[in-house]
């Protein structure tokens, strides 16, 4: 295969500014071959304004980009014909049927006709969507559609796989689907894939993740890394005397405890070992037992100083300010 | 959820020893670009045949203009049309009328792929936007030629002869007319975002052009302001060859044809046919040039 070796994703130093604003400040990052990589933050933190750059979509500012090995910008059809593209809204045509749909895209791209059928066949099963190819789109549900764009977006083959925001707008029980999906076609296809979410437990799902924040990546490792980079886990416990175990805990085990919601709270790492250390040497009696790892939240929160949801909240008006920029630089 | 039932079924088929059909996108070609423009083209046909609707209602106005307008005034105008009934005089006009109605509302198309996203899927594919646009005026230039086939049929309701050579050339012309206004249309629909702002920008044109084109009255003793208008109107210069080929096929007097089908002039000179519709199809080129240079620019 062409270009084995080489990352799926090289960007140096990449900006894209809209007037005054800039919604993306120089980022950095390598993604590999058959990675899934994903891209997290609030909205407005320049998510998509990169996916974006990425998909030849927006022209960058300064800086550089090569996606499966060729210029985002000098090499603009290259780029396209190696990517697929799942977008945050809608863009399939609900006038035409989900399988003329996927027959538009096939003609764009051109595919083969040799082996057209055999692939249309393929992506439309891989999502379960081959017994309703017939129907209209705008029948299907909302998570049918987005089934159809993966599909469509896998139909002729590319090395790296955009969604932006695959499963945003969908009930829990179809997102967890379109995970099942996304997890499935890893399997099947040899491809990588690049995604923007909002959702700290689908980050959960990716190789590495890069944390954005106000157009700038904060953070870039594994889940389980970033996790471990925080910290401790938490250990709370109840007992009849809290004030004593506090006191306990100090003389057995050198460790600081402090009374948090009601409970005696302790950080320790690995803390599931821990739990039995302590019901043997505490010397007094636990009537219960909490044990919580450092999730994503945690991170984000120690990388920025606050949740993610605040985070949504303060740029929300950065948010509308891109998209008045946006449509300003559009005409 | 009858979804998640199947998927167990499916999953299993994709980790079974099903070989992965990879497909190899071949590098930009003249050949991918027509097959692009080609699928454009079918989708518009497609959208067209779909959406019996819009067959219907686009159909109403011009027989309004015809039936309801071209009958209620011809008591008024008997002594003015040389014997001939009002409705026959303005039936060329009003074959101009529809396709300028349709071609017009086909341009729209871009705009409602641009506000339900479908833009972007072509937008982002390994195409030229030429390609787009050249397919999407071509589609619809198919679509409004197909409206005005509706029309060629009534010409026996009006008193126009069917005869072969006149609607076939009847029909060449409405197929430069009506490529010739999609291509005006999309000049105007690449540049806005919003359907509304297309359909109020539109109607705004569409009136003025039409009235002006002197579809529905002879180019004779018009004042001089009027005439100035009425020779900048581009839809003069395809109105004037349609009602000249039909007058050909009437059974009028030499009078009547003079004063009804007058042909147009600049300053003295009588503008040949053919030069009207070589300013038809330059008009409609120019303009298609200037919708797919400001598409291209658009992000």
């Amino acid at each position: 295969m062409e270009n084995e070796g080489t990352p799926a994703i090289e960007v140096a130093g990449l900006v894209k500014r809209y007037g005054a604003v800039e919604a993306v400040s120089g980022i950095d990052l390598t993604v590999y071959g058959n990675e899934t990589f994903g891209f997290l933050g609030p909205n407005g933190a320049g998510k998509s304004t990169t996916i974006n750059m990425l998909c030849t979509l927006a022209k960058p500012t300064g800086g550089a980009a090569r996606v499966a090995g060729h210029d985002i910008v000098t090499q603009r059809d290259a780029v396209r014909r190696n990517i697929g593209l799942v977008f945050q809204d809608t863009t399939v045509d609900g006038y035409l049927t989900g399988e003329r749909n996927l027959r538009l895209h096939a003609e764009l791209y051109g595919v083969p006709r040799d082996i057209l059928e055999d692939r249309l066949r393929q992506v439309l099963e891989m999502v379960d969507l081959w017994d309703r190819r017939g129907s209209k789109v705008s029948t299907y549900s909302g998570g049918m559609k987005r089934r159809l764009e993966i599909a469509r977006g896998l139909l002729h083959s590319p090395r790296v796989l955009f969604l932006d925001e695959p499963t945003v707008g969908l009930d829990p029980q179809t997102r967890s689907a379109i995970w099942a999906y996304i997890r499935e076609l890893k399997q099947a296809e040899d491809i990588t894939i690049f995604l923007t979410t909002h959702y700290m437990d689908e980050a959960e799902y990716c190789d590495r993740i890069a944390i954005m924040d106000h157009g700038q990546i904060i953070a870039l490792d594994t889940p389980s890394a970033l996790k471990a980079s925080v910290g401790k886990d938490r250990v709370s416990i109840d007992t009849p005397d809290n004030r004593q175990a506090i006191t306990a805990v100090k003389e057995q085990f050198d460790i600081e405890a402090n009374i948090v919601e009601g409970s005696v709270t302790l950080a320790v790492e690995n803390g599931e070992q821990f739990v039995p250390r302590l019901f043997a040497e505490l010397g007094m009696p636990i009537l219960s037992v909490n044990v919580a790892r450092p999730s994503l939240d945690d991170v984000f929160m120690s990388y920025t100083g606050k949740t993610i949801r605040e985070a949504e909240a303060t740029s929300s008006d950065r948010l509308r300010g891109n998209m008045m920029a946006m449509r300003m630089g559009r005409r | 959820m009858a979804i998640q039932t199947e998927q167990t079924g499916q999953a299993q088929q994709i980790d079974g020893p099903t070989p992965v059909a990879a497909v190899r996108v071949p590098t930009t070609s003249a050949f991918g670009e027509l097959r692009a423009i080609k699928i454009v083209w079918q989708r518009e046909l497609i959208r067209f045949l779909d959406d019996r609707t819009r067959f219907v209602t686009s159909l109403i106005q011009p027989f309004i203009f015809l039936f309801i307008l071209g009958t209620g005034l011809s008591s008024l105008t008997r002594s003015g049309s040389g014997g001939l009934n009002l409705r026959t005089f303005m039936y060329p006009g009003i074959l101009g009328m529809s396709v300028l109605f349709t071609a017009l509302f086909s341009a729209a198309s871009i705009v409602w792929d641009r506000e339900f996203g479908f833009l972007r899927e072509m937008l982002v594919a390994p195409v030229r936007r030429s390609s787009i646009v050249i397919g999407k005026c071509l589609g619809g230039a198919t679509t409004s030629t197909l409206q005005g086939i509706l029309l060629l049929a009534v010409a026996g309701l009006v008193g126009v002869p069917y005869s072969p050579p006149m609607l076939l050339a009847v029909f060449g012309m409405q197929l430069l007319l009506a490529f010739t206004l999609t291509a005006f249309g999309l000049m105007i629909a690449v540049r806005i975002t919003q359907i509304q702002s297309f359909m109020a920008v539109t109607q705004m044109l569409v009136m003025p052009l039409f009235f002006i084109s002197g579809a529905i009255f002879p180019l004779t003793g018009l004042p001089t302001w009027l005439a100035v208008l009425n020779r900048i109107d581009p839809l003069t210069y395809a109105v004037d060859p349609i009602r000249h080929v039909v007058f050909a096929h009437l059974n009028v007097s030499a009078a009547a044809r003079s004063a009804l089908d007058p042909g147009v002039t600049w300053g003295s000179w009588h503008v040949p046919v053919l030069l009207e519709l070589g300013v038809v199809a330059a008009l409609g080129a120019t303009m298609l040039g200037i919708a797919i240079a400001a598409f291209s620019r658009s992000e």
